[in-house]
């Protein structure tokens, strides 16, 4: 069998669906609200970080397996990933939080200056000590969302409004009006350029009330994120967030006070209440929602599990619900 | 068990319910600990249109006393418009009062707090202060009609335990008939026994367990040292003293 399908939202993981399914012969169709990825789908605010072992100190271990997979899935669909891991630090007062990370985070090596000097020359002025996962990489997600829609494009997949065959919804969200469990959890994040500092890999301050990352967009643009407030809403970013991500970055290298600011950026992380996400089975729809803080982390693997479900019926090994035995 | 203003609670544990990895693993933290109280913060929730709404509903499901707070709140103003924002959400008098006086210690602004505390016990709610182990400031609080008072450990989320056992202990000793919570600050469960066995009616604390590798074992290992320490108090603990005194009779030896 294979198709036709019909994928509902063009975000990350709608993209990443239709991307798994016509790769393996399907035929597909995407009904988006807008004609091209955009700011309506929230992975457009994403971090980009493939980043299953620092994830994995306060996620589950089914998050860190699965998100394994996602750096070569995302190369195999002709996205770039910088393969350049994560460095972890913390200041000097809030070393325990070091500690406590690296024995959280079993593939965590730690540094010394000299070995920080040589991953990223500008932290070793401030820091003597930090963690590295060398194993983790990044991407940049509105240039990937861009890349794949345009790659679907020429792999046939039509891009439209007409429901045809089956339906996996992607929406996200948005579809909070069939999916009673699940949640938006806001983020807000800010885009900066600081030609002052160079870095090669996203870097997280770990922090009691402010914790950061940085990822580095090149050209000396960097993403700051991300708040994590329990509140659906999808707009206003405000000052004491913003303040909070500022405050973070300037802590964290003082060169960041003279960043130019180049946007905030809002919306809301769809998640159910065990912040997993769920292939989820109502009728003949198929639900692939739940993506939480780990969009590009996790929609390779969901996208491979339910193409497994709907093409050979195979039961995916985590996260699958079938609510017509109910 | 503690009883606040009129209801009696089912256990001396209470809990935020701020930073865990999830809602899942939150509620299985009340399911193990058998806390009876759950704080939960509405300032930065609320968002626009209380769209903080699934959040709460969440809470709610758990099944236990909600006693919403004013975390973030740095003016009286402030955390004024928030407890009556609170009230109309979970329809509660109750309100956990914070005035943060300083953004890095989050030590409470004992000033602003008598001024908010007033004002809101004159609006009807009942008001349980975060506050510092001072007796005056705890004095003050009970004078504006506060029927319950929470001083603190140490500050949030430093896990230091009790920092003052002294103070705690002469709160406890003039202040007999009110409730009395400590409230941030601990890190272990043997330092919430330890504030059962000085007497105290119950613990409130949220950090400990959410940052926890796994946050439902510890909150289920507060829940059981929050009962031992409360046995302890009500089994009259022998007095500590310098010499050693054998549990068996020792003939023959010249006893001093």
């Amino acid at each position: 069998m294979s198709g036709p399908f019909t994928i509902i939202g063009g975000g990350v993981c709608g993209l990443a669906m239709a991307a798994e399914l016509s790769s393996r012969s399907a035929q597909v169709t995407v009904i988006d609200l807008k004609s091209a990825p955009g700011d309506h789908a929230c992975s457009w605010w994403a971090g980009g970080m493939l980043a299953p072992d620092c994830e994995g100190v306060s996620a589950e271990p089914e998050i860190v397996s699965q998100g394994r997979k996602a750096a070569r899935w995302w190369e195999s669909q002709g996205g770039t990933v910088h393969h350049e891991g994560t460095l972890v630090v913390a200041l000097s007062r809030d070393q325990s939080d070091l500690a406590t990370f690296a024995r959280r985070a079993p593939t965590a090596t730690s540094l010394s200056k000299t070995q920080i000097a040589d991953q990223e020359p500008h932290l070793a002025e401030r820091y003597s000590k930090a963690l590295f996962l060398a194993d983790e990489g990044h991407l940049d997600p509105r240039a990937t969302l861009t890349a794949l829609h345009a790659r679907l494009k020429q792999r046939g997949v039509r891009f439209g409004t007409d429901i045809a065959g089956r339906v996996i919804d992607c929406r996200g969200l948005a579809a909070r009006d069939t999916l009673t469990d699940l949640r938006g959890v806001k983020g807000e994040m800010l885009v900066v350029r600081c030609p002052d500092i160079t870095l090669s890999r996203p870097v997280r301050l770990l922090h009691p009330r402010f914790p950061l990352y940085i990822v580095p967009r090149g050209d000396g643009v960097f993403m700051l994120g991300a708040t994590q407030i329990e509140t659906g809403e999808r707009t206003r970013a405000t000052l004491r967030s913003a303040m909070e991500l500022m405050y973070a970055a300037y802590a964290l290298h003082p060169a960041f006070g003279e960043a130019e600011l180049l946007e905030i950026g809002v919306d809301a992380r769809p998640a159910f209440p065990d912040n997993q996400p769920r292939i989820r089975r109502i009728g003949d729809v198929i639900y692939a929602n739940g993506l939480f803080r780990h969009g590009f982390l996790l929609a390779p693997a969901l996208a491979q599990m339910t193409a497994d479900l709907v093409l050979n019926g195979k039961i995916p090994e985590v996260w699958y619900e079938d609510h017509r035995e109910r | 068990m503690p009883t606040f203003y009129g209801t009696e609670v089912t256990s001396r544990l209470m809990l935020g319910t701020a930073q865990y990895p999830s809602p899942a693993i939150l509620a299985d933290a009340f399911r193990l600990s058998g806390a009876g109280i759950a704080t939960v913060s509405v300032r930065r929730e609320a968002g626009g249109d209380q769209a903080g709404q699934d959040f709460w509903a969440l809470i709610r499901d758990l099944g236990v006393a909600v006693l919403p707070n004013t975390a973030g709140c740095y003016s009286v103003r402030e955390a004024i418009t928030t407890a009556q924002m609170a009230r109309e959400l979970f329809d509660t008098n109750w309100i956990k009062l914070e005035v943060i006086g300083h953004a890095d210690t989050l030590q409470p602004d004992p000033f602003g707090l008598i001024e908010a505390a007033a004002q809101l016990a004159g609006d009807g709610f009942e008001v349980f202060p975060y506050c510092t182990e001072d007796l005056v400031l705890c004095e003050r609080l009970v004078e504006v009609g506060c029927k319950v008072l929470m001083p603190w450990g140490a500050p949030i989320g430093t896990g230091l335990g009790l920092n003052n056992i002294y103070g705690l202990r002469s709160l406890r000793a003039h202040f007999p008939d009110i409730p009395l919570v400590v409230d941030a600050g601990l890190g272990l469960p043997s330092q919430a026994a330890h504030a059962m066995e000085l007497g105290y009616d119950a613990v409130l604390l949220n950090t400990a367990v959410a940052k926890a590798g796994d946050p439902a074992a510890m909150a289920q290992a507060f829940g059981l040292a929050v009962e031992a320490g409360a046995l302890a108090a009500r089994a009259d603990p022998m007095d500590a003293r310098d010499m050693a005194a054998p549990s068996t009779p020792v003939f023959g030896k010249a006893m001093l």
